[in-house]
């Protein structure tokens, strides 16, 4: 099978080459020097399909966020709510009303027009009975949406919502087109600075620039640019190193940054994500309905060396749900750091003086089985033996553990920013009820005032420390690696994302 | 008188060292012989427990520490690939043990019965051996859950029809000969004809297969650990001490150099043995040499 397809790979780089070859020469006498304005950016997953309002997974929203689908507003590289679609907005004293002004003259890449009808069709489309977002929960505060005209657009609450205008800006609540929405999944159609060309599935997707792109002050750097899916990570140093891949933000192997470093033509660049590397527990299977077991568990682990062995030393150690560069964090590690004699201790009074035995689920990337060979061995000191049961992500994961609930350990990386109320959630797949936790997350989400919020994530992120759902191990960093001629590219990850608005060759 | 097949040594003669006249069988059996040493010896010492994790001293080269350095958990390279040879060879050996049994009893019952029996047999063979081994661990994995037993099953399923196919051309041979019709004449039935007649003249190129099923039973092991389809972590295992590697290549080569290695000098043994042993039992070879 593989000689086949890489045969099939070469006759298409065969001809692909041919066709560059004579594109070139006709090129040859008109431009000689002129500044590559096309990128070919790799990612390691390919997504499932191409509408990120239908669907969670983060690989569609980095293909698409911000390149072909817009929303009212955005998050910007700092993390910060901009306006987008929505040029302007008012919200009144009491938090219920969400009063937009939109963009005029925005164009979807089919022609169709965007006012407020759209809009409003696109926050019914994903809040409605039939809806499959995967983030349908952030549109439930919504009560009713009025358009006045066709540059207003007004959303009445049923109760205060601090996180709404946030979750505005996610690829889950772009704005989606009355004829083309149906289609967005193998076709999408946004009003974004890049249209949707092609997509080749299990190779590459194709965009090329938007001449009528609405944002006239936006001078894309790019007219064409092609996502291309390597799942391997020698494969994806070998199309850096060759230059068939222009960027890697998100490089899949740690241990070998170092070997980018002599490479002069590119750079490597570190930079911040959400991706917190949490092992959730069944809170509601034995042993571990027993918060002292759990607690026993996260002092039997010593997270640096779990940092150093799975992850070459990238990442950075976190005590609860939460990251570094998220608003109000507090460092919990200190809670139940690395003790096996405490953790031996706090089996015993929990009743395993001589340890039990469970099975872990890992899904296949190579943070999981690494991270769950190096805890085994730790667990292993106080007794307790976990047996690694390698499960294929997403379907297979998703089925058993995520929906299923059917399992002892598992672990994963949690993309999504600011989602620490995944715990509150009811059903989700840690199976863990604390009404306390639920009110502090209630409380939240009723209030503005951030200040008052940051206390109040302060005190969330506090309760799961103690109360340990979830191993909590540590967050991933971006490992960005790209041509040293490319400009532009965000360095941090704020949101799972591949903006390529600002993205540049530079001589 | 039925003794047809019993090698008979040339006279003294011509007695020069087995080495000379059997190199492949000398070489082959020692290479073998050492690596079922390492194999025990690693049941009850390896320089360090195989398991054993020190981050600290991770990505040793060879030498700096340990005898052949360390991998990206600080493990004892050596005392791995020894613990490996033991899970190599005993999942190997397992599962050609059940494929050839299977195999043979389903060859000789075919030779014997002939007829529909056979023709379904064969038939059925057919459509296992149309199988890949490592797409039928996968369906076992899913069924069963990856580690040594489904290891084993998937290599032994993938065996039995190789033994079969050898055992019923190799029966139906025997069952030829005048002896085998007189046994017949004699009012003997299948059963006991091919317990006295037909298995002891087929034993040496069982055997032979038997020897050069093992090498391939090895390959096919480490390939379904490296895929992740072997034994489950932590037991150490060629196949997956060479996945692990693989993006190591670049800064730690002996991790992958180090069980690529093992694996390619055990199956090198393993054909090596095979031709020697065929060389020397097998009468369709004789005077080849």
């Amino acid at each position: 099978m593989n000689r086949v397809q890489s045969i099939a790979g070469g006759m298409i780089r065969l001809a692909t080459f041919g066709v560059a070859l004579s594109a070139g020469l006709l090129l040859a006498g008109v431009t000689v020097a002129a500044t590559k304005t096309s990128l070919v950016l790799g990612m390691s997953v390919e997504p499932q399909g191409l509408d990120p309002t239908v669907s969670a997974p983060v690989a569609i929203g980095q293909v698409t966020w911000q390149n072909i689908f817009e929303g009212l507003v955005a998050i910007d590289k700092d993390g910060k709510i901009v306006p987008q679609l929505a040029k302007s907005w008012e919200i009144s004293g009491d938090g219920l009303i969400y009063t937009f002004k939109l963009q005029q003259g925005v164009k979807f890449h089919d022609g169709e027009d965007f006012d407020s009808a759209v809009a409003k069709f696109a926050l019914d489309r994903a809040r409605g009975p039939e809806s499959t977002n995967g983030q349908k929960r952030f549109f439930a505060a919504i009560d009713t949406i009025d358009t006045p005209d066709k540059q207003t657009l007004v959303l009445k609450l049923k109760e205060r919502n601090g996180s709404l205008l946030y979750w505005l800006g996610w690829p889950a609540s772009v704005m989606v087109g009355t004829q083309s929405a149906a289609n967005d999944k193998t076709t999408p159609i946004g009003t974004g600075p890049f249209k949707f060309v092609s997509w080749t599935k299990g190779d590459r997707v194709e965009l090329v620039a938007n001449p009528g792109y609405w944002n006239t002050q936006t001078k894309l750097g790019l007219d064409k640019v092609t996502f291309r899916f390597i799942a391997d990570a020698q494969a994806q140093a070998a199309a850096l190193k060759s230059g068939d891949v222009d960027a890697f933000p998100e490089f899949a192997a740690p241990e070998m940054m170092e070997g980018f470093k002599e490479d002069t033509e590119l750079v490597t660049v570190i930079g911040n994500t959400e991706l917190k590397v949490v092992a959730g527990m069944n809170n509601t299977r034995k042993p571990f309905d027993d918060k002292r077991v759990r607690q026993a568990l996260m002092m039997a682990i010593d997270r640096s060396t779990v940092i150093d062995g799975a992850w070459s030393g990238f990442g950075t150690a976190i005590g609860s749900h939460y990251t570094p560069n998220d608003r109000g964090y507090i460092d919990l590690t200190g809670t139940y750091p690395y003790d096996p004699e405490k953790a031996k201790a706090l089996l015993a009074e929990a009743g395993y003086p001589n340890g039990f035995t469970f099975t872990i689920k890992t899904p296949q990337m190579p943070y999981a089985p690494r991270s769950a060979e190096i805890m085994q061995a730790m667990f292993a000191e106080i007794g307790v033996t976990m047996t690694i049961e390698p499960t294929e992500f997403p379907a297979k994961w998703v089925q058993d553990v995520f929906k299923g609930t059917d399992y002892d350990m598992t672990i994963v990386a949690h993309a999504e920013p600011m989602d620490i109320d995944i715990y509150a959630r009811d059903p989700y797949y840690f199976n863990y009820k604390n009404p306390a936790f639920t009110d502090v997350i209630k409380k939240i989400e009723l209030t503005a005032d951030t200040v008052e919020q940051e206390k109040l994530y302060g005190e969330a992120q506090k309760i799961l420390a103690d109360d340990v759902p979830a191993l909590f191990l540590f967050v991933m960093p971006k490992l960005g690696v790209w041509n040293a001629k490319l400009k532009g590219l965000w360095e941090n990850e704020p949101i799972p994302s591949n903006v390529l608005t600002d993205v540049h060759w530079e001589d | 008188m039925s003794a047809v097949t019993v090698t008979v040594e040339k006279p003294a003669a011509r007695r020069t060292s087995l080495f000379l006249r059997r190199p492949n069988l000398v070489i082959g059996g020692a290479i073998i012989a050492i690596l079922v040493i390492i194999a025990f010896v690693s049941l009850f010492w390896t320089p360090m427990p195989p398991g054993k994790m020190q981050i600290i001293h991770k990505l040793k080269p060879p030498l700096a520490q340990g005898l052949l350095g360390t991998d990206h958990f600080g493990r004892d390279v050596l005392s791995m690939l020894m613990a490996g040879a033991w899970n190599s060879l005993s999942i190997a050996t397992v599962a050609v043990a059940f494929g050839a049994s299977l195999g043979t009893l389903l060859g000789v019952t075919a030779a014997a019965r002939r007829g529909v029996f056979e023709a379904v047999a064969m038939r059925a063979n057919d459509v296992i051996f149309a199988f890949p081994p490592i797409l039928s661990a996968m369906m076992l994995g899913a069924l069963l859950g990856t580690g040594r037993f489904t290891a084993i099953i998937a290599i032994a399923v993938f065996m039995v029809p190789v033994f079969s196919r050898v055992t019923v051309s190799a029966a139906s041979q025997v069952w030829a000969r005048d002896y085998v019709l007189a046994a017949r004449a004699a009012g003997k039935g299948g059963v006991l004809i091919t317990i006295e007649h037909i298995l002891p003249n087929i034993a040496n190129q069982i055997i032979v297969q038997v020897t050069i099923q093992l090498g391939l039973a090895i390959l096919t092991e480490a390939g379904l650990s490296f895929l992740g389809l072997g034994m489950a972590p932590p037991a150490p295992t060629w196949g997956r001490m060479l996945a692990d590697a693989q993006t190591y290549l670049g800064t730690a080569p002996w991790l992958a150099i180090l069980p690529g290695l093992a694996i390619a000098l055990t199956v090198f043994g393993f054909n090596m043995l095979g031709d020697g042993l065929r060389d020397l039992l097998d009468p369709r070879e004789k005077g080849r040499t």
